[in-house]
């Protein structure tokens, strides 16, 4: 009778929306660990477009690439482009990927689709060396032009090369100091490309960027037949925001077409993320937006932790701890933003010291709990590094429910009203809420246009469903309305700080021991939070080695530049330094 | 009326201004500048008037938790000898982020086996970041991290590699800067001291038992 028993049959996986939808073009990822979908490079076009208008997928978030490099032949060999979307009304992301061979790496570009796209292809072209096929601008963006190869392909080399991966092997047990300077001195640390002269070099990145400024700013209508002249601002702190430059070219007063041109804080933040093992990286992404460090470390710790899985679900006290760092880094960061955007308005520094008074008292905070003023370096996998301190708790509160409400009103009367601030920003660099979504900008600057987006409720993390908070939104997209919403914010954080700091329960503040190396397993990951600039997200592959395969940051301030120019295009040059303080860029996180 | 958006902005400057002299007067009799109460209550929640802090003639009390460059933590037995904490089991130079950690293992002359006691132990002071990873990772409590923020010097070629002479500190330093920590610690080790005597003793009682057991068999056979 044996024989007959109906031997089970291992359930077939029915075909997903997607396969249905593009027989042939599209199939599923089956790697362990992987999700989503891979297109066919032909085909992505068609497919993206499907995607966006009708299945309303309309909010790219992140645009990468991963280098999966072999030596062995037989090995993969090949380089993924990967695409996270969103759609604006909410819910979980659609991936969808391509896979291009290393030496001919060319993809269709998505940019018509989402405008939003324009900087991060820019961004895989320079350091992967993906030609996107119908890109309008395709140039390095975060290197320099006479830049050797593309620095994270897996088989680049820099020139302080010591190993591939930390911990080096010469630290212990015979540590060898040496300074590394003195064993690669200045000048002889750079390589050119093949056949380059440093002393011939003709600089060919300026030009081409005038090209595309040209380009950009053709369909403008001459009325009076003049002259059109390109003015630099920057790269020396155009507006006390870092060293940030734009290129805009100018018809009379107008602004005809604008570049930003960034990368001089360019340091391979990915690069040596990939270096480090997982533990290691948590101090530096402090380093991205030195302004709000919680967030970032609370970025990656979601995503690591989404990959470890319920192993490292962080304890509830752990959370409550979590919530109320990453909400008390929000209200200090947009008290800065707001602050200096008062500076690129002309208020010279009064605003900006009110605000920073109030900053202070939050890291004094901050250092009491985790050690440092900004470098917080607090978060681990599975909870927080301690626990809070005897009596912060009293302190938080008193901030909380006494003095910011309290100093917040009174930055709301000192200047919301004035009439100078109304005048220079009503009705200046507005950005439509269709405008918004496709080019991918988050944060305060979505919701002011009127789009009520916010990562906290669209798509909760942590404990986030937990507190009621409105979220906020603004109609008219202008620098006014950006400026307000970062009021609008301060206040549900207070609210939310308010109510984490009623329930937060007393316990553990790690799940399991803190070891000093940490286990994942293989797959990939996509953690994202709110942070004060807008959706910060970390893109993580791991092989289940000790190291990150791939560690990508999605910033805020990086890809919010990219609407720069549409904003600015038709206003006056006096204009251009406001736009961008109410964009709130700290340039750390944007040149990595 | 246009222009009470601007009146009312100079009212809240105005106000700010008043302020830093009523605060001064309020404190007359007492010592608002250079004085550590002072400096308490310009970084309360009730802080008005003036708000900065005269550095280097005060300075901002630094928390506990408050982290700058490592230090090594050595004891001092009753004759006078020191003893590192450190055994050299390379966790710190493994874990650091920057790898700034340079640790030479000792080997006994004779045997060729490791002896837990680094002969030298380096940080370079301009790679640390500061993150506090040794200290947090060290199992035997033997790097912690120092509240000393003033390091500047005129020679970082010459000066700026910190040795183990530099680096080590009494372990009652560090029970000065981070009492609350080391009474935590020293709570979990006499703790756990206890358990392992107990568990000795329970073990020197089994074992005394089965002797005697088997003693008593063997007497029998």
């Amino acid at each position: 009778m044996s024989e007959q028993t109906p031997v089970k049959e291992a359930p077939a996986n029915p075909p997903t929306e997607l396969e249905k939808r593009f027989p042939g073009a599209v199939k599923r990822d089956e790697r362990p660990g992987f999700e989503g979908h891979i297109v066919e490079v032909a085909k992505l076009h068609e497919v993206a477009a499907a995607i966006r208008d009708e299945m309303g997928y309309d909010f790219l978030s992140s645009v990468t690439a991963v280098d999966y490099y072999s030596e062995a032949p037989e090995g993969e060999n090949f380089i993924e482009v990967v695409y996270h979307l969103y759609k604006s009304t909410g819910g979980g992301a659609l991936v969808y990927r391509v896979q291009v061979p290393r030496d001919n790496a060319v993809v269709p570009s998505l940019v018509d689709l989402y405008p939003g796209a324009d900087f991060q292809e820019r961004e895989a072209w320079d350091l992967y060396g993906v030609k996107f096929e119908g890109h309008p601008d395709l140039r390095r963006i975060l290197l320099w032009e006479g830049f050797a190869g593309h620095p994270m392909r897996k088989d680049w080399k820099e020139p302080y090369f010591e190993e591939d991966v930390k911990p080096f092997k010469n630290r212990w047990p015979e540590g060898q100091v040496y300074r590394i300077e003195d064993r690669n001195p200045v000048g002889k640390n750079v390589s050119y490309p093949q056949g380059f002269d440093p002393d011939g070099f003709q600089e060919t990145d300026d030009p081409r960027m005038y090209e595309s400024l040209e380009r950009s700013s053709q369909d403008f209508i001459e009325q009076i037949d003049t002259e059109q002249v390109v003015v630099n601002l920057g790269p020396q702190h155009p507006s006390t925001h870092g060293v940030f430059r734009m290129a805009v070219r100018m018809h009379g007063e107008t602004i005809v077409g604008l570049k930003p041109v960034m990368g001089y804080l360019h340091r391979n933040h990915e690069q040596i993320g990939e270096r480090n093992t997982w533990t290691m990286n948590m101090p530096f992404t402090d380093r991205l937006d030195y302004l709000s460090s919680m967030s970032n470390n609370f970025g990656y710790a979601l995503a690591v932790e989404k990959l470890i899985g319920e192993k490292a679900a962080p304890p509830e006290r752990a959370e409550y701890i979590r919530v109320i760092m990453a909400e008390l880094t929000r209200i200090s960061n947009h008290l800065w933003a707001i602050g200096f955007l008062l500076n690129d308005l002309g208020a010279f520094f009064t605003p900006a010291l009110y605000a920073i008074e109030e900053r202070e008292l939050i890291l004094d905070i901050f250092e009491a709990t985790a050690g440092s003023r900004m470098m917080c370096n607090y978060f681990r996998f599975g909870g927080v590094a301690r626990d809070l301190p005897e009596g912060i708790l009293p302190k938080i509160k008193d901030l909380v429910t006494d003095r910011l409400p309290r100093k917040v009103e009174e930055l709301d009367l000192y200047l919301s009203a004035n009439e100078l601030v109304r005048s220079r920003g009503e009705g200046v660099g507005v950005i439509t809420p269709e405008d918004a979504i496709a080019f991918s900008a988050a944060g305060p600057v979505l919701r002011a246009s009127g789009v009520p987006y916010d990562v906290r409720r669209a798509d909760p993390y942590s404990i986030y469903d937990r507190f009621k908070f409105d979220v906020t939104v603004r109609q008219h997209g202008d620098v006014y309305d950006r400026y307000m919403i970062r009021i609008d914010e301060i206040y549900q954080s207070l609210s939310i700080l308010r109510q984490a700091l009623k329930d937060i329960p007393e316990g553990e503040i790690m799940n399991g021991k803190n070891p000093y190396q940490v286990r994942v397993p293989a797959g990939e990951s996509y953690g994202r939070v709110e942070g004060p600039k807008g959706e910060l997200g970390f893109y993580i592959v791991s092989t289940g080695k000790a190291n990150p395969h791939r560690y990508h940051v999605r910033a805020p301030s990086f890809i919010n530049l990219t609407i720069l120019e549409k904003m600015c295009v038709g206003q006056k040059i006096a204009d251009v330094v406001v736009n961008l303080g109410s964009i709130d860029i700290v340039l750390g996180e944007v040149d990595r | 009326m246009y222009g009470i958006g601007i009146l009312k902005g100079l009212w809240v400057t105005l106000v700010h201004f008043v302020e830093t002299f009523t605060e001064d007067f309020r404190w007359i009799g007492r010592k608002r500048y250079y004085s550590e109460e002072g400096v308490a209550a310009r970084r309360s929640k009730d802080a008005k008037g003036i708000f900065t802090v005269q550095y280097p003639e005060e300075k901002l009390p630094v928390p506990e938790e408050f982290r700058f460059i490592p230090f090594l933590v050595y004891e001092v037995d009753e004759e006078g000898n020191k003893h590192d904490r450190c055994t050299s089991c390379g966790i710190c130079a493994k874990v650091c982020p920057p790898q700034c950690i340079w640790i030479v293992r000792t080997e006994d002359p004779v045997t060729k086996r490791p002896v837990p006691e680094p002969v030298d132990f380096f940080i370079d002071v301009d790679i640390c970041m500061n993150c506090g990873y040794c200290a947090e990772y060290c199992p035997f409590d033997a790097i912690k991290m120092d509240h000393d923020y003033e390091l500047a010097s005129y020679d970082r070629h010459a000066e700026h590699i910190y040795n183990k002479e530099k680096l080590s500190k009494p372990v009652e330093y560090y029970a000065s800067i981070r009492p609350a920590n080391y009474t935590r610690e020293e709570a979990v080790k006499a703790a756990e001291e206890a358990k392992k005597a107990e568990a000795a003793a329970a073990k020197a009682a089994a074992a005394a038992a089965t002797a005697q057991a088997s003693g008593g068999e063997q007497a029998a056979s």
